[in-house]
């Protein structure tokens, strides 16, 4: 006496294969979730009080990064220019357009112009950019064409993994020191015979170090 | 009395905390028996450990106490409810998004600030009783977040005490006062301004015979000035000191000796035999940083084999209250107060001098100080406590002038007070007229005379006839609430003004931050008297300045800003008449008193109550009781035997009509029929952790018996008052850790301290963990045992520089305070006069960590520079590496502490270089690993090795006696390795082969070849040299 039909056979192993495949899949998906940019905001150009283009600074006028992130070559933070970096030529160029009021405004009234972070890093995480920027890290690696950005967004994950990527093979991501502010650096020779000629000359730490959890977090 | 929760919000632990201090056997007999059956170094942690073992081990906590870690009673189905609730939920908190920041930039830049770059460093003064000590306080962004000693000030040589190290909890705290009132009322500035112009004109007509300020020890010559700028144009006012911890007796001793009220400075780098007097030169004196400093140098000429000859120093301390100075004395004679005068005057007739009293050569101690003393003319130094009546005092200078010390040791200069005074004298004419009517305004200072004053002068009662009130505070105190006008004082690290240390050296009290509150400094409330008030305080010290840095002033300003002290302003030496010895007092009082003897002195932590709300200075536990967040009544064993009391028991204490009630606890050492009061507790008016803590034993003091009252009585009432004791906890218990040895024994066996790692240590071969490479930094740590105070400043610093928050009372006696490095006190010996060690315990960094192995998340691992890093966002509180931690080092947040951190003004605290830790989350030292990164990074951007020295750990920074080093153990010549190479290093539990990083020099002690050791009773009951030494 059969109380199952023979086709019962066949969906209990469709449902024990489903399960299995059901949780991968939800695993994966988990996964994709956490590194998209809905989590990450990886690409998501953010508004601003002012609408600064750097595609215009960079590309057009060929301002160098350091003279607005000035201390990006000596401190931990990168530096966001003062109101009066900006006044500096806005208050000879563009120096009535509406455009900038918010900048003149702060300057008048010395409150500070609140942008919008766009680069942002977990509390318990301690970046310090001088170290990449005088180890040879360029500011593209992380940060993208910044040139090509009307309004900037974040380039990368920002997530531990893509740190570690760095962290565990500097070779593939070094580059000469003087080349540390260009954008659209192409290396003139293999990267391959370059990354390891140039972690050797600048002393860089071993892997070991680099990948030690104090290196960042404290 | 119910203590205040120190976190409205946190839920109440469960349960009822376990006892943790069981009640001490009263039974000296037993004690006594036990110690003589003991051998070896006999090294014991409390009475009960020594009293009895099996009683000693269950009353032990557990490392986390019972009840800890279970909310309730719960069955097994609901535990796996919970558990499977938890593991979702806690998965789900992983996917939220970062909430959105701004970046807020500057304006204008201002000149050398550096967003996220290195913080700048302002030098400024802290005084505490009028003296200045050096500060140099971190700042970052215009947010001070740390002090540190000033390595250019005189009273500080790089080095902060407790108080300097606590001092920006003080300048955050939420409870000071932020607004200006008149009878509770808010008021603006100018009101106050009119209402002072009204009452200086109304004394004008009577020069000021109404006008009265009361201010605490000024040394400030900016305010001096400006009192006797206006005492001239009103001539019959008055200005009164009154600091509660008062130094009246050492004014007064220096006119016996003397005939003028001259400063004594003491010397110790030349100093080869000091006897102290009841003076705790280590712990509270103006100068005692520097003292430290230079007593820890000559201690360590001890250890060196060669230079047996000549260098070192021999240290006798008769002393009535315990303190780190007795704890570190090579001799400790614990008398009643009475005595010690007797003895001094025995001494000086033993030196030959003239003073009354008898050589009494059958006292073993006494010859054994006098003959060493006497061998050591010109080198020797006695050193006399604040707490001594005047005629030990005159004493002191007198032995010491006979000893030939005057330009050797000690240093005769002129007073550094600005108007040394009898300030007893002058408060009490102070009350007497207020009492009289003839007080119209008093302007308060500063202070907090109505908690404070002697007992007798009734301040509050006769306050109330004072027409016009003023007081400046911090807080609105007890004092506040009874004038009319309080004005919220400005905190040092908010003010402008001058102090002087305790060589006279000028010191520049510099602002880090403008006011938080509407804080006013004295400069200003003084200004508001003049027809010049809109002065800031900048303008007055500036002006008085201007005169007196000769001819480029804006250059000598800067740099007097920049050192924090005017250069070459300490007053030079002075002749002074050789003194002479007092003669003795025709009434008997020694020998005349029966009865018990209350002794008051200031609390190691709170001083004299003005750091009563500081929540770092409440939990610490003090040097030598460890209690944290009370005082208590102390007494000895015997005593506490015959009043039948046990630990924690309250009595209540009467003297003349007065009563206080307090807490008992029995502490080794206390001389017999004694009670020792620290004043400062009890507030009755403070803040949140102020009010109501402790035991305020003020209203037992009397203006004619200020630091001891014969004849209390002592009864007990019957309930018990919970005490927070830290002794006990994080016990390595029975092993042979602090370890220590008399200077003959170490030179005959020098390697005596690490002779069980030579014998017992398995080898690095043997050990299952797998070897982990060294190809670059190996950062270790060294404490030197012998160099060791017991100061506490180590820990404070390490509380300030990582973040450590505060837990409360409840949560201490349930042993879960989070110091990351507590100091831990050892006894020796006999239990009437015990010797004490003292050996601050961080992380020890094992090379092969036990913690590291049973951590299930890997949230404790190596770094490849040998730390044992914590990795705060990875622990998911197991607790297994506690556990698995033979040190007990580590400390877990059972609540969320760090949301004190969340009060607008405390946000402005933490450092931050160092993550606040959350709840349930496992940490512990880290060697100050944010200094090592930042040292790094500075480091390989200059392309080189991070230089010996360059990195300092806050514990080592602020160490008054240089007892701690950190450095590179790859580095064969660093401090640290020639440190390890030393025959005294040793480390902790080696027999277990962890390897640590953190290793010890053992102590060594100087005794006497004359004396038995330790001295075991009152020195008039000593029998002559017949006791033998018992270890």
């Amino acid at each position: 006496m059969q109380v199952f039909h023979r086709s019962t056979n066949t969906i209990s192993r469709v449902s024990v294969f489903g399960a299995v495949f059901f949780l991968a899949v939800l695993l994966w998906l988990f996964y994709e979730l956490e590194a998209s940019p809905y989590t990450t905001r990886q690409y998501v150009a953010r508004e601003q009080p002012v609408q600064f283009s750097h595609a215009h600074h960079v590309a057009d006028d060929g301002i160098d990064c350091r003279y607005c992130h000035t201390s990006v070559e000596k401190a931990a933070f990168a530096g966001i220019p003062s109101t009066k970096i900006c006044m500096n030529c806005h208050s000879q160029i563009w120096a009535e357009t509406a455009y900038l009021e918010p900048v003149r405004e702060s300057f008048r009234t010395g409150a500070s112009i609140q942008w919008n972070r766009v680069n942002d890093l977990p509390d318990f995480v301690y970046f310090n950019h001088a170290i990449h920027v005088n180890k040879g890290i360029g500011c593209e690696s992380c940060h993208g064409r910044v040139d090509q950005m009307p309004l900037a967004w974040q380039a990368s994950r920002l997530q531990m993994g893509w740190c570690l990527e760095c962290h565990r093979h500097p070779e593939r991501y070094i580059r000469p020191r003087e080349e540390v502010f260009t954008m659209g650096y192409v290396p003139a020779i293999d990267q391959a015979v370059l990354g390891p000629k140039l972690v050797a000359e600048y002393g860089l730490r071993s892997r070991r170090v680099l990948e030690s959890c104090t290196t960042c977090h404290r | 009395m119910k203590p205040p929760t120190l976190l409205p919000s946190l839920p109440p632990a469960p349960g009822p905390a376990k006892d943790p201090a069981p009640s001490a056997p009263a039974d000296f007999a037993s004690l006594r028996r036990r110690l003589e059956e003991e051998r070896g170094r006999g090294r014991w942690r409390s009475l009960e450990e020594l009293a009895a073992a099996p009683e000693f081990e269950a009353a032990l906590p557990p490392e986390f106490a019972e009840g800890a870690d279970s909310p309730a009673p719960i069955d097994r189905r609901e535990a796996f409810r919970m558990l499977g609730v938890s593991f979702a939920l806690a998965g789900l908190t992983a996917c939220t998004r970062q909430p959105e920041e701004k970046i807020v930039p500057y304006v204008r830049t201002p000149e050398d600030v550096v967003p996220g770059g290195t913080p700048l460093f302002f030098a400024t003064s802290m005084t505490v009783g009028g003296y200045a000590t050096g500060l140099l306080v971190e700042s970052h962004q215009g947010r001070p977040t740390k002090a540190e000693g000033n390595a250019l000030h005189p009273a500080s040589l790089g080095a902060a005490d407790v108080f300097g190290q606590a001092s920006l909890y003080g300048l955050y705290d939420p409870d000071r006062s932020q607004t200006l009132t008149y009878l509770e009322e808010i008021r603006p500035w100018p009101a106050f301004l009119g209402a002072m112009r009204t009452a200086v004109e109304a004394q004008k007509p009577s020069r000021g015979a109404g006008l009265r300020i009361l201010t605490e020890t000024v040394t400030s010559p900016t305010l001096a000035a400006q009192i006797q700028a206006l005492l001239a144009g009103l001539p019959e006012a008055k200005w009164v000191q009154w600091e509660p911890l008062s130094r009246d007796a050492v004014r007064h001793g220096a006119r016996l000796a003397f005939g003028e009220p001259v400063d004594v400075v003491p010397n110790l780098s030349r100093a080869a035999v000091i006897l102290s007097l009841g003076s705790d030169f280590l712990g509270h004196a103006p100068g005692h940083l520097r003292m430290a400093r230079d007593f820890a140098a000559r201690r360590r000429e001890l250890a060196s084999i060669e230079g047996s000859k000549g260098g070192g120093v021999r240290l006798y301390v008769v002393e009535t209250a315990p303190t780190i100075t007795g704890a570190n004395a090579d001799h400790r004679l614990a008398v009643r107060p009475s005595e010690v005068e007797r003895l001094a005057r025995s001494l000086m007739a033993a030196l030959g001098g003239t003073g009354g009293g008898s050589p009494s050569t059958g006292n073993a101690f006494l010859s054994a100080v006098a003959s060493d003393l006497a061998a050591h003319r010109g080198s020797s130094l006695i050193l006399v406590g604040d707490e001594q009546p005047p005629a030990v005092h005159a004493l002191g200078h007198a032995i010491n002038a006979a000893l030939g010390n005057f330009a050797q040791t000690v240093t005769a200069i002129d007073p550094v007070e600005a108007r040394p005074a009898d300030q007893l004298a002058e408060l009490r004419t102070l009350v007497e007229e207020m009492e009289a009517g003839r007080v119209d305004t008093l302007l308060i200072l500063g202070g907090n005379p109505v908690y404070d004053a002697p007992a007798d002068f009734r301040f509050a009662e006769r306050l109330a006839k004072v027409r016009l009130r003023v007081h400046l505070s911090l807080y609105a105190d007890e004092t506040s609430t009874l004038c009319q006008w309080h004005v919220p004082r400005a905190h040092f690290l908010e003010s402008w003004s001058d102090a002087r240390a305790f060589d006279g050296t000028a010191s520049i009290v510099q602002p880090l931050i403008a006011p938080l509150y509407d804080g006013r400094t004295e400069h200003e409330v003084l200004g508001a008297l003049t027809d010049r008030p809109e002065r800031s305080s900048y303008e007055v010290v500036r002006d008085f300045w201007r005169t007196r840095l000769g001819p480029d002033f804006e250059g000598a300003w800067r740099r007097a800003l920049h050192d924090g002290l005017v250069a070459d302003t300490a007053f030079p030496a002075r002749n002074v008449p050789r003194p002479e010895a007092p003669p003795a007092a025709e009434e008997a009082r020694a020998g005349g008193e029966t009865g018990l003897e209350a002794l008051f002195r200031g609390d190691p932590n709170l001083y004299d109550g003005r750091f009563a709300n500081n929540g770092w200075l409440h939990e610490l536990p003090r040097p030598i009781t460890k209690l944290s967040w009370d005082n208590a009544a102390l007494f000895s064993i015997a005593t506490a035997g015959r009043l039948g009391l046990k630990k924690e028991d309250v009595v209540r204490i009467a003297f003349r009509g007065a009563s206080i009630r307090a807490a008992v606890w029995i502490e080794p050492g206390v001389p017999d029929e004694t009670v020792l009061l620290h004043l400062g507790n009890g507030r009755r008016k403070s803040g949140r952790f102020g009010t109501g803590l402790g035991f305020d034993a003020y209203p037992l003091r009397f203006s004619d018996a200020l630091w001891s009252a014969p004849g209390v009585e002592v009864r007990k009432e019957g309930d018990t008052w919970p005490l927070a004791c830290t002794q006990l906890h994080q016990n390595m218990v029975g092993r042979d850790l602090a370890r220590a040895a008399d200077v003959e024994e170490f030179r005959r066996d020098p390697d005596f301290a690490h002779r069980d790692e030579l014998e017992k240590e398995p080898s690095a071969a043997d050990s299952l963990y797998r070897p982990y490479p060294s190809d670059t930094y190996a950062w270790g740590l060294s404490i030197d045992l012998n160099a060791c105070i017991g100061c506490n400043a180590c820990v404070l610093a390490c509380q300030a520089e990582n973040n450590i928050p505060v837990v409360g009372k409840d949560q201490v006696r349930r042993g879960r305070e989070m110091h990351w490095l507590r100091v831990d006190h050892y006894y020796g010996g006999n239990p009437e006069n015990p010797e004490h060690f003292f050996q601050p315990v961080p992380c020890m960094h094992c090379e092969d960590a036990p913690c590291e192995l049973v951590c299930p998340v890997g949230a404790t691992v190596h770094s490849a520079e040998g730390l044992n890093d914590m990795i705060y966002n990875r622990c998911v509180g197991t607790r297994y590496c506690s556990n698995n931690c033979p040190y007990k080092v580590r400390r877990f947040n059972f609540y969320h502490y760090s949301l004190q951190f969340r009060a607008p003004s405390m946000k402005m605290l933490p450092n931050p270089d160092v993550t606040v830790r959350w709840r349930g989350v496992m940490e512990k030292c880290t060697y100050c690993v944010q200094r090592i990164q930042g040292a790094k990074i500075a480091a390989d951007i200059e392309n080189r090795r991070v230089r010996d020295g360059e990195i300092t750990t806050a514990c080592a920074q602020t160490c008054p006696t240089q007892a701690i080093v950190f450095g590179d153990l790859a580095d064969a010549d660093s401090r640290l390795s020639r440190r390890r190479r030393e025959p005294r290093s040793y480390a902790l539990l080696s027999e277990l082969g962890t390897r640590p990083r953190t290793s010890y020099l053992a102590g060594l002690r100087n005794p006497s070849p004359k004396l038995p050791r330790p001295v075991r009773a009152g020195w008039s009951e000593l029998e002559p040299e017949k006791e033998t030494g018992q270890r």
